[in-house]
């Protein structure tokens, strides 16, 4: 059964006010969710004056300028700071995004910004992703086949073919999608959401695969699929614009298709 | 070992609603009133059955203004949930999953639920059903 509360040690209590110098003329708040596991406290949200006349236009950028200048005990996952890698997903205006490119213009308001819903918190903003990671492993996403490759060549596609694969091949596994939805909030333990199941579907869909008969087997499973009921939350979120929405709609059609 | 127990990120309560989220939620819970309705249905074709006395006290409790108020929510629900369903079943053949789509059919659908119950009620009370 669904559990719609936080637990008694997850409550969040109010934090600590970090104000900006008196030079600053043109603040922005970012309230921020802490959590720090050697206190044995609750997790906080602590408030941060930004001076946005000297910090860059994206929310990471805000970000690493409060954990350079302000405090340095932040902690939060970053790498390429363009929407490739996939480290800084975090919700941010109750939304989950990449803080790199999640622009503070298009904020109204305080900045508020919390680790991706409904996760175990290592600290801060950094939630634990073994159990999303596994999902991912647990689709097998590779390529099997039973037939040997050409002799003299690697395994072809058609562009046709090849077309079938966008908007799947290029998720960067940032967990966005899978975190937004509340079926996987509830389930997460046999659901495996929408990012493992995109990228299901996406192998599926893959004319070279010849494991698609073992690939829906897996999946035709009361929880590991149609806990999906397409509350879109998914395809909303997906900073790269892709749909899992559809792509699990599709997984279910090619169920329903090989009854018959 | 010491490590104290980690905790749960916020969820229901940080993130923001959305048209699509918010719709998915009343089509389940107007299922359930719905399903509520049915039973309130056999109720008033019971008190038919069980003769004037009773039947006249089910109307009464009817054109109470709470009881006008159940009705009302009612009808939304099932024009919601229909409408819904429709649209539930456009996804189910794979049609609609684009974002702007997808929050299109959300607003027609919330439409056509409040313009069909208007229509039925103003028929009710100007007693043309």
């Amino acid at each position: 059964m669904a559990q719609f509360t936080l637990p008694a040690n997850s409550v969040v209590k109010p934090g600590k006010s970090f104000a900006a110098p008196a030079s600053a003329k043109n603040i922005k708040v970012f309230k921020v969710y802490r959590y720090e596991p050697d206190s044995g406290e609750n997790p906080r949200v602590d408030s941060y004056e930004v001076d946005m006349d000297t910090c860059g236009p994206m929310v990471l950028d805000a970000l690493i300028k409060i954990k350079n200048e302000i405090d340095p005990t932040l902690t939060f996952r970053r790498s390429c700071r363009e929407g490739i890698c996939g480290s800084c997903s975090m919700n941010i205006d109750g939304l989950n995004t990449l803080a790199c490119i999640k622009a503070i213009a298009d904020i109204k308001g305080d900045v508020k910004v919390y680790p991706l819903p409904h996760m175990e918190v290592v600290k801060d903003l950094v939630p634990d992703l073994t159990n999303f990671y596994a999902q991912y492993a647990s689709i097998k996403p590779w390529m099997q086949t039973d037939t040997p490759p050409p002799p003299d060549r690697e395994r072809l596609q058609s562009k046709e073919d090849r077309e079938k694969l966008e908007g799947l091949e290029e998720c960067i596994l940032c967990a966005c999608c899978s975190t937004s939805c509340p079926s996987y909030w509830w389930n997460s333990d046999r659901y495996l959401g929408p990012a493992a199941l995109l990228a299901a579907y996406r192998w599926i869909a893959d004319s070279r695969d010849e494991a698609t008969g073992e690939r829906l087997d897996e999946l035709e499973d009361p929880f590991k699929l149609y806990r999906c009921h397409t509350i879109m939350n998914c395809t909303q979120a997906c900073p790269k614009n892709l749909n899992p929405a559809k792509a699990i709609a599709e997984i279910k059609k090619l169920i329903v298709k090989r009854r018959n | 070992m010491g490590v104290p127990q980690r905790p749960l990120s916020p969820h229901l309560g940080i993130y923001r609603w959305q048209l699509t989220m918010a719709l998915s939620i009343l089509h389940r819970l107007t299922g359930v009133f719905l399903s509520i309705g049915a039973v309130a249905l056999v109720i008033v074709l019971a008190s038919i059955a069980s003769g004037p006395d009773e039947f006249v006290m089910v109307q009464e409790w009817i054109s109470h203004p709470l009881g006008q108020l159940v009705l009302i929510a009612w009808v939304f629900s099932l024009f919601l949930h229909m409408a819904n369903g429709v649209r539930h079943l456009f996804w189910d053949a794979g049609w609609g999953f684009e974002k702007s789509t997808a929050n299109a059919t959300g607003i027609w659908v919330v439409l056509f639920a409040i313009a069909a119950t208007i229509v039925v009620w103003m028929m009710a009370w100007g007693g043309i059903l």
